[in-house]
């Protein structure tokens, strides 16, 4: 079970991630995106899930990584990803709810770069009974 | 009307072109080594079923890729896009040795000085796979 004394409470990622133009090459290979000189609109779900990942399997919180599932997911950008920014990456918890024993979380990631916001998204992720 | 790209015309109700895009397992391999979202259920068929999937399943985020691709091919590159959101309401199945249809069209919502949003539809197979869909790029 997920703590619900961990809801309201912002985490900060352990490490800053630097963006390399590698990483941004290979996402856009997949979609096919030639023009490589920012990074695909959803390219922060890489640094926001595997943040998320660890931050959220904190003994603290509890969340079950193996149980889960993504149910809705958004983005506000408010300038594009490029090759070396580097992030410091937050999850905040906004809201927990159960229905039929699933846990529904919502999750709020900030990537700064610097003191220079430059996306936060919104993930509704579900822990399956 | 129907457009895309060329000489645009932006008003509400203008209905985007319809694209299809093709996933297939190597697909899902890519992206789940670009994304770093390497969960079994992506590529692992026994797996999947083994957790109640009919298949394998394409990541959710990975249809929303493609869908953003869709639209920032519309709004002129990746950087046009403020605003993206979706609901995974489906999953794409992605059997062994096939390609699958994602088909996406676009109908614009709202024209805000050089704001457009976009209502976006996404469906594999004939089923719908995002739902409440929807981008804000610049104009």
């Amino acid at each position: 079970m997920i703590n619900p004394d961990s809801v309201g409470r912002t985490f900060e990622g352990a490490d800053s991630v630097t963006v390399s133009q590698s990483e941004i090459d290979a996402f856009c290979a997949v979609i096919s995106e030639t023009n490589t000189t920012v990074a695909p609109p959803t390219f922060s779900i890489r640094i926001s899930l595997s943040q998320y990942e660890s931050i959220l399997t904190q003994p603290e919180i509890g969340v079950d990584w193996t149980r889960l599932v993504h149910g809705d997911q958004k983005f506000e950008i408010y300038r594009p990803i490029v090759a070396g920014d580097v992030f410091k990456c937050s999850a905040t918890i906004e809201t927990l709810r159960v229905a039929a024993g699933n846990e529904i979380i919502s999750v709020r990631s900030d990537l700064h770069n610097g003191s220079e916001l430059v996306v936060s998204s919104w993930s509704t992720l579900v822990v399956r009974a | 009307m129907v457009n895309f790209g060329g000489a645009r015309m932006i008003e509400v109700g203008t209905v985007l072109e319809e694209k299809v895009y093709y996933l297939d397992r190597a697909m899902l391999k890519a992206y789940a080594d670009a994304s770093g979202d390497q969960n079994p259920i992506h590529q692992n068929e026994e797996f999947a079923l083994s957790v109640g999937l009919p298949n394998v399943i394409a990541h959710g985020m990975l249809t929303m890729a493609l869908v953003g691709k869709y639209v920032t091919d519309w709004a002129g590159g990746s950087a046009a896009v403020k605003e993206y959101s979706a609901r995974f309401v489906k999953p794409v199945i992605v059997p062994a040795d096939q390609k699958v249809d994602l088909t996406v069209t676009a109908t614009v919502a709202e024209v805000n000085g050089n704001q457009v949003s976009l209502t976006l539809s996404a469906t594999s197979a004939g089923v719908k796979v995002l739902g409440m869909a929807k981008a804000v790029v610049l104009k």
